[in-house]
Order: structure tokens, then sequence, then C-alpha cells
């Protein structure tokens, strides 16, 4: 890998990602086009957090959308107690302008939450695998949007809003697209961090465990460990996607971490292939771009991504990808960037 | 000195006793076989030593600490590495990768430095990799350390998943059935192979072993079992005369002609 290579891409991308910035801030980027570049981001998060688990580790994992509903919650309560006068919450606690350097840190906190929760999971279900961790998740998933459909002071089944306001309150501040600029962000870092947590030799043990476990447990791996550290390494970036996606949208109800939201997760997850990051990427790009082009089509669309699925995995089982990276497949792409 | 010592071992499942009441005493520094017919609870004792099983009955002490009841990655880390009768690489995995994630029990880094790629991470990792690329030098196997053990001939798989073995450097070393599924060419270059590591490493070896050849040539001392008993034990020369150990293999006498 080259370092001049490496330095022009980090200045091309810094420089695409400055103009899409100031694009959109002079409003020459139409709305929705933004508000599907944020989905995109908001995608790309929640699909490679859940290939840590499906992917890479090789368990199966159904209810990853209860983790994002954990973030969404938290990190929304969070912002709508801090910084806006709210009838039930009472008065802003910190001034509107602050917001703009404690977003972040929100959404972090919200995704903490997700990690804990996760571990939680993880402790009792580690002792099953297979399928029987899939009904486990599954039955998180129900656990956690039917807790918060009974929970009055998140707005129960009617949905919890606020967020918006925060957005205004920031954009009060400054103009600027902060939403924007904070998933594409955060979808950058969350790619980093697996990527470093999944080439050092620590995190490999997870992959070990896919190949072989009994092979992983005899060669020192500590499987139990491994398997709560990315189980909830993974929960935790559900939980930040969740966090974003409240944000971007501004109104949360419980229904949009149903099972559906988990298995479009999935069905991102197996159209990449099983252990490649930056076929999650892509993925994820395409399965937004295709649910927004397959809109008109309302409940339909239903109809079609199924079948996708099915088609994908008659003809090519091992997903897009498979555990290829695209430098695998473009190999002088290794001179810009590190792929694994 | 005894490194592993094995004392009034019991393993039950059910009402199937697996293995009963066995006495085991390893020397350090010995190469030890152990033998029986199929079913006769070899691997069972393998699993119980490695941490697999817990004991029904009995101790197992292993350089003065008890390991019955123990994780096999705890027992691993304290010393003992094993190889498996069907070879279990990590097969989608670079042959490096396989020898580098044997040395999981001491990363020299705690958890959060992988993210943080601190310089104590890139050290420890620059370690790993040397150590790991100087044990495959030793076995002669660096050209084929980028490889996929799936794409290698088996005989060199069996290698490879000796040397990962080694890479976790064990005091003592079990190998289930390392011959199986051999060619016989294969055979005597492993039987040279086993005894080099033997010579090489300061290792004590126990092996697990159907093909005569490999057991009668290499192993100082033979402990053979039948239905999880001790049947016999003792040299090469002891146990090949023995009328017990061929009444197991070959059935009562006044069945034999041939």
């Amino acid at each position: 890998m080259g370092k001049y290579q490496q330095k022009t891409m980090m200045i091309g991308g810094g420089i695409l990602f400055g103009l899409l910035l100031i694009l959109a801030h002079f409003k020459m980027i139409d709305l929705y086009v933004q508000s599907v570049i944020m989905f995109i981001g908001v995608n790309i998060i929640f699909a490679t957090s859940l290939s840590i688990v499906n992917g890479y580790m090789g368990e199966f994992s159904c209810g990853h959308a209860g983790f994002m509903a954990v973030g969404a919650y938290v990190s929304s309560l969070l912002t709508v107690v801090l910084f806006t006068v709210d009838k039930e919450t009472g008065l802003a606690i910190l001034p509107a302008s602050m917001s703009i350097y404690l977003f972040p840190v929100i959404i972090i906190i919200g995704g903490i939450a997700a990690g804990i929760a996760g571990l939680l999971i993880a402790i009792p279900s580690f002792k099953t695998r297979d399928d029987y961790l899939a009904i486990i998740t599954i039955a998180v998933n129900f656990i956690i949007i039917t807790a918060l459909n009974n929970m009055d002071f998140v707005g129960g089944s009617r949905g919890y809003m606020g967020m918006k306001k925060v957005i205004y309150g920031m954009e009060g501040v400054m103009k600027f697209p902060y939403m924007l600029f904070w998933v594409i962000t955060f979808a950058i870092f969350t790619d980093f961090l697996i990527r470093r947590f999944i080439t050092s030799t620590y995190g490999k043990g997870i992959i070990a465990i896919k190949q072989d476990e009994v092979a992983a447990e005899i060669m020192s791996v500590d499987t139990n460990h491994m398997k709560l550290v990315a189980f909830m390494f993974s929960s935790g970036l559900a939980g930040i996607s969740g966090g974003l996606f409240a944000h971007v949208i501004g109104y949360v109800n419980p229904g949009s971490f149903s099972i559906l939201k988990s298995t479009e997760g999935l069905v991102m997850v197996y159209l990449a292939g099983m252990g490649s990051l930056s076929g999650s990427v892509i993925s994820a790009i395409l399965f937004t771009i295709l649910l927004e082009l397959l809109r008109p089509l309302q409940i339909f669309k239903w109809v079609i991504i199924p079948l996708i699925l099915i088609l994908v995995m008659q003809f090519r089982p091992e997903g897009l990808m498979g555990d290829k990276e695209l430098s695998d497949y473009f190999p002088k792409l290794k001179k810009f960037y590190k792929f694994k | 000195m005894s490194l592993l010592k094995i004392t009034d071992l019991t393993q039950r499942f059910g009402g199937l006793t697996a293995v009963s009441d066995l006495q085991l005493n390893l020397e350090e520094g010995g190469l030890y076989g152990l033998i029986g017919p199929n079913g006769a609870g070899k691997t069972t004792i393998f699993n119980m030593v490695s941490g697999f099983y817990t004991p029904t009955e009995g101790t197992i002490n292993f350089d003065g600490n008890v390991i019955n009841g123990k994780k096999p990655h705890t027992v691993t880390a304290l010393g003992i590495g094993r190889t498996f009768q069907n070879i279990r690489l990590w097969h989608d995995m670079t042959v490096l990768d396989n020898i580098r994630l044997s040395q999981h029990y001491h990363l020299g880094y705690s958890v959060f430095e992988p993210f943080l790629r601190t310089k104590n991470y890139f050290k420890n990792e620059k370690r790993i990799e040397e150590k790991s690329m100087e044990l495959l030098g030793v076995f002669n196997l660096q050209d084929i350390a980028h490889e996929y053990p799936k794409n290698l001939p088996y005989g060199i798989q069996r290698r490879v998943e000796i040397a990962r073995a080694l890479a976790a450097e064990p005091k003592l070393l079990l190998l289930d059935e390392p011959a199986a599924g051999l060619s016989s060419a294969d055979v005597s270059d492993l039987i040279d192979h086993i005894r080099w590591i033997h010579d090489n490493f300061d290792i004590t070896i126990l092996m697990i072993e159907h093909q005569m050849e490999v057991i009668m040539n290499l192993c100082q001392y033979i402990k053979v079992i039948d239905f999880g008993k001790t049947i016999a034990e003792g040299t090469p020369a002891e146990i090949q005369k023995n009328p017990q150990v061929i009444k197991a293999y070959l059935g009562d006498e006044g069945e034999v002609y041939a």
C-alpha cells in the first residue's frame, strides 16, 4: 500500500465529502436525495454491525433491530430531555448551543446502552447456538418492541418525537447540514472500527469460531469471551445506527424496529456475502436505493425483495462478495486502501 | 519428574462407562503410545485431558495443577497442545493465520488496543507474526504461509496442524491418530517428523495410533486399553508378546488360524 496513494485517497474522500456538505448546505441537493443518502449511511452501519455476528462469527442473530431500538430510544430521550422544552420532561437542562458538541456523545451513549443490552442478552443466549440462538434473538426483538409499546413516557405505540426540535436548535446556532455530516462520519467511523477489529489477531478469533469452534477452543481462543465481545460490539454499533435513524426522521415508534427491520438487515448481510466488509457496504447502498426505487409498489416491494434473496441464494449462495473484499477482485485498490 | 498424572479417572455417559479407573503417569520428555481397539475410550481420555469433558471421577494433575473441569482454552494455555483425528484446521484462513491464532492466549494487549492501534499492539502483532514465521520456517512450511489449508495435500495439512499445536508452546502434545489417512510413504515421513519434533522441542508426546508401524517405531512406553480399562502396559517388545493384547486385537486364540 503506497503512502502517496493513501494520502490521495484520504484527500479525495475529504474533498468529496466536503463538496457534498457544501451542496447540501446551499440546498443544491434535493432534500429527498439527502435523506436517501442519510438512510444509506444508517443502513451501512446497521448492515456492517450485523455482519460481525452473522457474517464473520457465523452465528445467526435474527433480532438485531431490537438493539437499534434501544439506541434510538436512549439517544432520543437524552437529546429531548437535555435540550428541549417538553411538556413531560420539563425545561431544557442545557442550552441548545451545547447540542452541537454533545450530539455525537449522545449518539455514542445510545450505542453503549445498546451494547450493554446486547451483553445482557448474550450471556444467557450463547449457552446455545445455531437455531436456538436465532429463536432467542427473535424473542428478544419482540420483548424489546413490546416493552417499548407499553412505556408511556416514550409515547408507547404512538411513538416518540421531539428530536427535530433539537436539530432545529442546532441549526439555529449555525446553519449546517448536521445530520448528513454525522451520519456519514459515523458510517466511516464504524467501518474503521470493524476493520481494525477484524484484522487483529484478537478479532480473528471470531472467524476461527465460524470455521471450527472446537479447534478454536483447543487452540486457546476463549470462545465464550469472544462471542460476548463480538455480540456486544455488534449490538452497540446497531444502537448507533438506531440513534442516527431516530434523529434523521425526527420520530420513532416501536413498529419501525420490528422483525421486518431485522429481516432487512439479514437481507443486506446475505446479499453482501458472509464476512465481507466492503460487500456489506455495497449491499447496504444497493438495497437502500432499491427500496426507494420500489417505493411506488408499496407493499409489493416485500414480494420482490425476498425474491431477490431467493435468487441470490440459488445462483450465488455465498452472496455477492463471499468472504472476499473489493481489493481481492480489484488488486489495484490495495494501493489506496488496506481492506484487510 | 512426572508431567501428567491421572489417578482413578472415570467417565460415564449415562449408563455407559467409557473410561473406568484409569491410571496414567507421563514422565517429562517421554514419548508414549495409547492403543486399543475402536471404541476403547482413547479419544475420550484425550477429550478429558484437553478439557472437553469433565471427568465423572478422578483427578488429572498436569504440571502441578489439577486441570479437570477447566475449559479447553485454559488447559491449552497451561501447556497441553493437541491435534485431531480428522484434521481441524481453519480451512478458509491462511496457514500463517492458523499459526498466528494459536497464540491467542497471550496476545500481550488488551481488548481495546486493536481499536486504538497503540504501539504496544503493533509490537505484539509483530512479535506474533515473527514467531509464527519462525515456526513455519522450522517446519519448512514458510513457502505455503499464504496458502489456504483446503488447497494443500493431506500430508502437508497434517504437518500444519502439528505446527499449529506447537505454536501454543505446549509441554505436552497429544496426537490423535496422526497417521490416519496417510499413504505409506507419508507415514514413514511422519515417523521421522514426530521423532524430530520430540528431539528438537522440549516436549512430551502422547499419541493414539492404530498403525503399529508408527507406535512400535516411536514409543518408549505403550498403554493398551479396551472397554475403558487398561489391559496391558509396557515397552513395545513387551506389548507385542502380551497374550491379552493379541486377544483384544485378534479375538480368542482358538478362533485364529490364519
